[in-house]
């Protein structure tokens, strides 16, 4: 068995009543790419700040590499942080920034300022070493963030919510560079995010909170197509839950449901749905233009609602559709919550 | 058009308006006049006095220019009240210095909500009582019947205080005669201008910097001296000018307690009262704001400004 990178093992972190991680058990595999994911206040920043040891956990135990962590002051864990603000030294120029974590641990000055220079580039800021923080663009600064924390070789590196003050245009550039960025580095990387499509896109696995424990772990895939409760369903790109009686209508088990809104056609006049497909009469109630998608907001015969994602068209409010969704689309799921 | 562009406020804020600089110039001119007039203007007339000299025979001044006051101010009895002045003043900036910092570091860091009040209150309630009440308060305390030799005979540490007061220069027959009397008091009174600036710095200062060295590998230490530290140094010299230069200033604290040496301030008074001499009472004034721009271009040298 290998070890794990990070282990959490019956961890729980209690702020007074507040449970904010509660009884957490959890490996996080060397190399791989790793998200957090859930809503604020779920719990998932205060894990990586366990793990980044600004927070010791109130019971049970947390290894990195096998060692354990418990007592270890940040400053001697070899884990390292790129900040969601970027925490970037303002007093500093950016190559004192990068090179901040070998100056403390007694790198000479030349070496230091050399590996910082390199780290700078591998993150595409060469040339801007002499400047300070405040001269830099968001996603100029997050890349120093990434440089400073990199410079260390650190076993893991943890990001908090790296690329939430991006716009997003840049966020999508920063997922391919970060994720490229990983592969080439093989540190496994834990990241904490809000964002699902983020998670997805770039997590090799996905550890879904809620309430300060995890609900679901498993690839992008998985928790995509395969959501073990309704609340990871609801959160991981919205997915329409099904009630039981309405899963039991179309032909399953009589058990909460989950289906993509992708997943659904809207049926023309003349169509007729296919035998493996089951279909309704839905009234339309909203309408969202989303560009190379239309949301279709829709009430069902029995009143619960639906969300379709539509190719464009022209559609009005009151419209009735006709809806048609494959079985094999709808996934059963385990969990009542 | 609407109801108040008709009233007379109305149209006279409508019209300030559209003119943004006439705000500005009615916004300004009030303290300008103020700052340029009373505050510099005394000043220039204060400094143009100290190069006027005073006539040893008739006590009268003498209005040509000169730097003979100037050169009295190098006599030794004169430039020793300058030395002594500097010397108290910057031991007194120190102290308060590393009396303030723990406190500021605990009410920014830590002190929340009534805490933090609480801090506020009291830091501030020495400043609503009288200054002379103080300062008298003070003699009685320090006094070699006072409640400090009192408690010190109670702790059977008689010896300790007589060692302290028999230290060379800085000792005395009491507490209230001495230089370490006059120390104590200075720091008393001038500690909140340390604390206040201070605080602010340090509140300033993200905690997430913080966070951010330790986890580049900074011990505490190493986060003190290169984080916060430089961070907090513009709230410590702002701190210090005032403990400093108030010092620097002050006439009333070395008069009542002390070993009745003089100090610029004293010089001051008795130049320009009882013994007439306003060009070298204006001389003296001089030596505080020299020693300040000297020292804030020293603070501005070692970077002290740089994380304004």
């Amino acid at each position: 068995m290998t070890t794990a990178a990070v282990r959490f093992q019956n961890v729980s972190r209690h702020f007074g009543l507040v449970r904010a991680v509660d009884d957490l058990n959890l490996d996080i595999h060397a190399g791989e790419f790793f998200a957090l994911l859930g809503p604020s206040g779920s719990g998932k920043t205060t894990c990586l700040r366990l793990i980044a040891g600004f927070e010791q956990p109130s019971t049970g135990h947390i290894e990195i590499f096998g060692e354990s962590a418990g007592g270890v002051p940040p400053y001697r864990r070899n884990v390292n942080t790129v900040f969601q603000d970027y925490a970037l030294f303002p007093h500093m120029n950016v190559l004192d920034n990068v090179s901040y974590g070998l100056m403390v641990k007694g790198v000479n000055r030349e070496t230091r300022h050399q590996q910082a220079k390199d780290a700078l580039k591998l993150v595409a800021l060469g040339d801007y070493g002499a400047r300070r923080p405040g001269q830099l663009s968001g996603g100029q600064r997050q890349r120093v963030a990434l440089a400073r924390a990199l410079v260390n070789e650190p076993k893991v590196l943890l990001l908090d919510e790296p690329l939430g003050a991006l716009d997003l245009k840049l966020r999508e550039q920063m997922q391919v560079e970060l994720k490229s960025l990983q592969r080439k580095l093989g540190i496994t990387f834990v990241f904490v995010t809000h964002d699902q499509g983020e998670a997805l896109s770039m997590a090799d696995r996905v550890a879904i909170f809620n309430d300060g424990k995890i609900v679901q772990v498993g690839a992008p895939e998985d928790v995509y197509e395969r959501p073990q409760s309704r609340f990871v369903a609801n959160f991981v790109g919205s997915s329409n839950v099904l009630a039981p009686a309405l899963t039991f209508t179309c032909g399953l088990a009589e058990k909460w449901s989950s289906l993509r809104p992708e997943k659904i056609r809207v049926l023309a006049a003349r169509d007729k749905p296919l035998a493996s497909e089951f279909s309704t009469d839905a009234t339309l109630s909203s309408i969202h233009y989303q560009g190379s998608v239309t949301k279709l907001h829709a009430r069902l015969p029995d009143g619960s609602s639906i969300t379709v994602a539509a190719p464009p068209g022209s559609y009005a409010n009151g419209d009735v559709l006709r809806l048609a969704w494959p079985r094999s689309a709808m996934h059963i799921m385990a969990a009542e919550a | 058009m609407s109801t108040s562009a008709t009233s007379m406020v109305g149209r006279l804020s409508d019209w300030l308006f559209r003119k943004p600089n006439h705000f500005l110039v009615v916004l300004f001119l009030p303290p300008l006049l103020w700052i340029g007039v009373v505050y510099i203007g005394s000043l220039l007339a204060l400094l143009a006095q100290s190069f006027f000299s005073i006539d040893d025979f008739t006590g009268l001044i003498i209005y040509e220019p000169t730097l003979a006051t100037y050169k009295q101010l190098f006599h030794p009895a004169n430039f020793d009240v300058i030395v002594r002045t500097i010397v108290m003043a910057a031991a007194v900036t120190v102290a308060s210095a590393i009396i303030a910092y723990p406190l500021a570091y605990f009410a920014a860091r830590y002190a929340k909500g009534k805490w933090k009040a609480l801090f506020y209150f009291l830091i501030m309630l020495p400043l609503w009582s009288s200054y002379l009440i103080k300062v008298y308060s003070w003699k009685l305390i320090l006094a070699r019947e006072g409640i400090i030799s009192w408690f010190a005979a109670k702790l059977h540490l008689t010896w300790a205080l007589e060692g302290l007061l028999a230290t060379p220069v800085i000792g005395g027959p009491s507490l209230s005669t001495s230089y370490i009397g006059t120390f104590i008091v200075f720091v008393y009174i001038w500690l909140p201008y340390m604390i206040l600036p201070t605080q602010a710095a340090l509140e300033r200062v993200p905690l997430n910097l913080i966070e951010a060295s330790a986890d580049l590998g900074g011990s505490p230490g190493q986060t003190f001296r290169h984080i916060l530290w430089p961070l907090a140094l513009p709230g410590l010299v702002a701190g210090s000018i005032f403990t400093f230069s108030l010092t620097m200033g002050d006439y009333i604290v070395p008069q009542v307690i002390g070993s009745s040496t003089q100090f610029i301030g004293n010089a001051v008074y008795l130049q320009q009262g009882t013994a007439g001499n306003i060009p070298l009472a204006a001389a003296f004034t001089v030596v505080p704001i020299i020693i300040m721009l000297i020292y804030l271009s020293i603070a501005k040298r070692m970077g002290a400004f740089d994380a304004l």
